[in-house]
């Protein structure tokens, strides 16, 4: 199976989906002639036109609302935000219409919009450009929320995303762009609301979104060799629609489990994942629930302790050990 | 059967106030159940129509077990939910009385097995994961037997499953019946009777406390003669008038209770329990107060001792015992206690030594108050009014000194009975 980038991956998805939609574009900050701030729609002026790829100013608010109004008429727009930090000046577009136009109009309008970018910490860009907001858009009825951590689901969860007809954010990671996976070559598509276990495990569940998926991956490694526990790595993918069902049954089986994610604590994702395991699994628990997310800080600037800030694979093991 | 006591692991329905098709209202009284401690009164969580009575009365059942449905006219119950099986009391085998003559041969039986769990306090909640507490119920193994190794000492779901394979593995005894009287008029007829809730408690506790608690004995001889003159002259100027105005009959009991306290603020450290990992210096005297009645003995708890008058303490004793008497002492009444007291003077026994109720430190036997020739301060042979009291302590958290010093504290206070009004 060919191995290539998380960033291409999603280029890939990009393609393949214009190609057979012609109904898709994709608008944003540099999309076009600077191939992406990221390099993620390189090459697809070339191949699409600027018909399709549209280069915009920069004014979030104004290019959401074009492409919801877009999506409204009938075309499947992707928006790309250079950081999903800037979706904060386009709130009122995305949360408030996109979110609730299909309702509004009693299920006659559909906003089939793609809102995609890289949400996350981690790379010394400040506090304003370090959000990752999954927890806001995730607690929008409406809105659906993938988190992709592997090229092959950022692949699959983008092109569902695409052909979904509600708006989905799509997560990315740009630390992540230059991660390399595993991507076939023929087409797949990944369901959204379909959690993935990344490793399979007896003794603790971790259940992790986007890059925090990683270190749990490599917390599992260390407790495997130095302590000879078997955790199971649960990677939720998408955040709404949520796998209750793939959660459960993980908690069931190991009867232990710790919430990660590089999300803020307070009212994060994983607050609302702990509740939901204490109300569907309460007697299978053998331990209290843990939970490891970013301290509770705006995102800080010193690089050494934003590296403290991010949920990194020692505070993992470390948590685990204590309910073990 | 819901849990009436924290304790209590079945429940024997005495008897039903609602015959199936009558209506029940939300908290109304539909039996009596006998508890481990006590017969109390069962409402209805729900309102509707007493559709089925799954167990007669009589009948023993497990905690968590269906006893009736309730529902709507003409509603069919359900049959009960195979999880939880009913059980009628059948006559044990009978090996300790021997009925069982038909089989000379060994018979196997089951104990299950009661190790003191060092870290649970009755009255104290038990740390338990939820998934242990699912596991302990369903396989009916009471959570307080069950030592928790998890964090805080939590119990968790490999303590349950260690104690089931203990259980399983250590509790097998093989006791060879006694042979019946073959000739003569006997004592008694050849019967075997039920373990009562309460004598199974009793057995299953005192079987924990002697197994697991290092005890030692002490004993202190008490001139009675100034504490039973004060008695008399107090219950002479108290006892014609009227309850609202002071009327009270004191006894030797009361007396010894509030000295027990008083004692107890020269000598704290034996107010304690031993918690495993650490000794538990509690603040207040809460004395149980051991008291016999009809088919065993309950030990109601006079709270706060120390804070109390000599007319409190005995309403309260008279309270408890008349409580104890008609099995309506409520669980609240039953725990937390701090030390125990027993006394056995009205069979005439000078002197004895009980078996500490646990998390107690410490047991108080006193016996009866008897003549005996003493020598006076002057060295005379003087008769004399002498009362003994035992003193049994936990050496894990009491030391026989401490025990010791404690016990002359006692002493000098129901000696010299005036120490009891500061």
């Amino acid at each position: 199976m060919p191995v290539i980038y998380y960033r291409d991956a999603l280029n890939a998805a990009l393609d393949e989906e214009m190609i057979r939609d012609d109904r898709v574009f994709i608008m944003g900050e540099e999309v076009a002639e600077y191939n992406g701030a990221y390099k993620v729609t390189k090459g697809l002026l070339d191949k699409f036109g600027s018909q399709r790829m549209l280069d915009t100013p920069i004014s979030e608010s104004a290019f959401s609302g074009l492409g919801i109004g877009a999506s409204m008429m009938g075309l499947r727009p992707v928006i790309e935000f250079m950081f999903w930090s800037f979706t904060y000046v386009a709130f009122d577009q995305i949360f408030n219409n996109a979110a609730n136009i299909r309702y509004m109009s009693g299920g006659l309008v559909n906003v089939p919009i793609v809102i995609r970018g890289p949400a996350n910490g981690g790379t010394g860009v400040g506090a304003t450009h370090s959000h990752t907001p999954e927890n806001y858009a995730a607690s929008t009825p409406g809105i659906k929320v993938v988190c992709p951590v592997t090229p092959y689901d950022a692949k699959g969860l983008l092109k569902t995303a695409i052909r979904d007809n509600d708006p989905v954010c799509v997560m990315e990671n740009t630390l992540l762009y230059g991660m390399t996976g595993e991507v076939p070559d023929e087409e797949y598509l990944i369901p959204l609301g379909k959690a993935d276990i990344k490793k399979e495990g007896l003794d603790i569940t971790f259940i992790a979104h986007g890059r925090a998926v990683l270190t749990c991956l490599k917390a599992a490694e260390i407790l495997e060799a130095e302590y000879e526990i078997d955790a199971e790595v649960v990677d939720l993918r998408s955040l709404r629609p949520l796998d209750e069902e793939t959660i459960c049954d993980s908690v069931k089986k190991t009867n232990r489990v710790v919430l990660v994610e590089e999300n803020k604590p307070y009212c994060g994702t994983d607050a609302q994942i702990a509740y939901i395991i204490q109300d569907k699994a309460f007697d299978y628990l053998d331990a209290p629930i843990k939970r490891i997310s970013a301290v509770d800080a705006p995102q800080i600037y010193s690089p050494v302790l934003e590296k403290e800030q991010i949920p990194y694979p020692q505070r993992v093991v470390q948590t685990a050990l204590s309910i073990l | 059967m819901p849990k009436l006591s924290d304790t209590q692991t079945v429940g024997t329905l005495i008897s039903w106030l609602k015959k199936t098709g009558e209506k029940v209202e939300k908290g109304e009284i539909i039996a009596e159940v006998e508890t481990d401690k006590a017969t109390m009164e069962l409402e209805s969580f729900v309102a509707g129509v007493l559709i089925t009575q799954y167990v007669n009365e009589g009948d023993e059942v497990e905690i968590g077990a269906p006893i009736c449905a309730i529902g709507k006219t003409g509603e069919k119950p359900r049959s009960p939910d195979k999880r939880s099986p009913l059980r009628n009391v059948e006559p044990d085998p009978g090996f300790l009385t021997g009925s069982r003559q038909d089989t000379e041969a060994p018979i196997s039986i089951d104990v299950t097995p009661t190790p003191l769990a060092e870290k649970s306090v009755p009255g104290d909640r038990i740390k338990a994961s939820p998934l242990a507490r699912k596991i302990a119920t369903e396989e009916g193994i009471p959570l307080e037997t069950i030592s928790g190794t998890g964090p805080d000492g939590r119990v968790v779901k490999a303590d349950v499953i260690a104690a089931m394979e203990k259980g399983t593995t250590e509790s097998r005894l093989s006791i060879t019946p006694p042979k019946k009287s073959s000739a003569g008029i006997p004592i008694a007829d050849e019967t075997s009777v039920p373990v009562s809730n309460m004598r199974e408690i009793i057995a299953k506790r005192l079987l924990e406390s002697k197994k697991t608690i290092p005890h030692y004995y002490l004993d202190i001889e008490i001139n009675a003669t100034p504490l039973l003159e004060v008695r008399a002259s107090l219950n002479k100027s108290l006892n014609d008038l009227p309850p609202d105005r002071g009327g009270i009959k004191l006894t030797i009991n009361d007396f010894f209770l509030k000295a027990c306290a008083k004692a107890m603020h020269q000598v704290p450290a034996v107010n304690v329990s031993w918690m495993g990992k650490s000794i538990q210096q509690h603040s207040g005297v809460h004395i149980a107060v051991a008291i016999a009645v009809e088919d065993g003995l309950v030990t109601p708890v006079v709270r706060d001792v120390h804070l109390k008058s000599l007319s409190e303490i005995s309403t309260e004793v008279k309270t408890l015992a008349v409580k104890a008497k008609n099995k309506k002492l409520s669980p609240n009444e039953l725990t937390g206690s701090t030390i125990t007291t027993t006394n056995l003077g009205m069979f005439g026994i000078s002197s004895f030594h009980a078996i500490i109720n646990p998390p107690n430190s410490a047991i108080l036997s006193v016996g009866a108050i008897v003549k005996k020739p003493i020598v006076d301060d002057d060295d005379n042979i003087i008769v004399g009014q002498c009362m003994t009291v035992g003193f049994s302590g936990d050496h894990r958290s009491v030391d026989g000194a401490l025990g010791a010093e404690y016990l002359s504290a006692l002493k000098a206070i129901l000696e010299t009975p005036a120490l009891m009004l500061i």
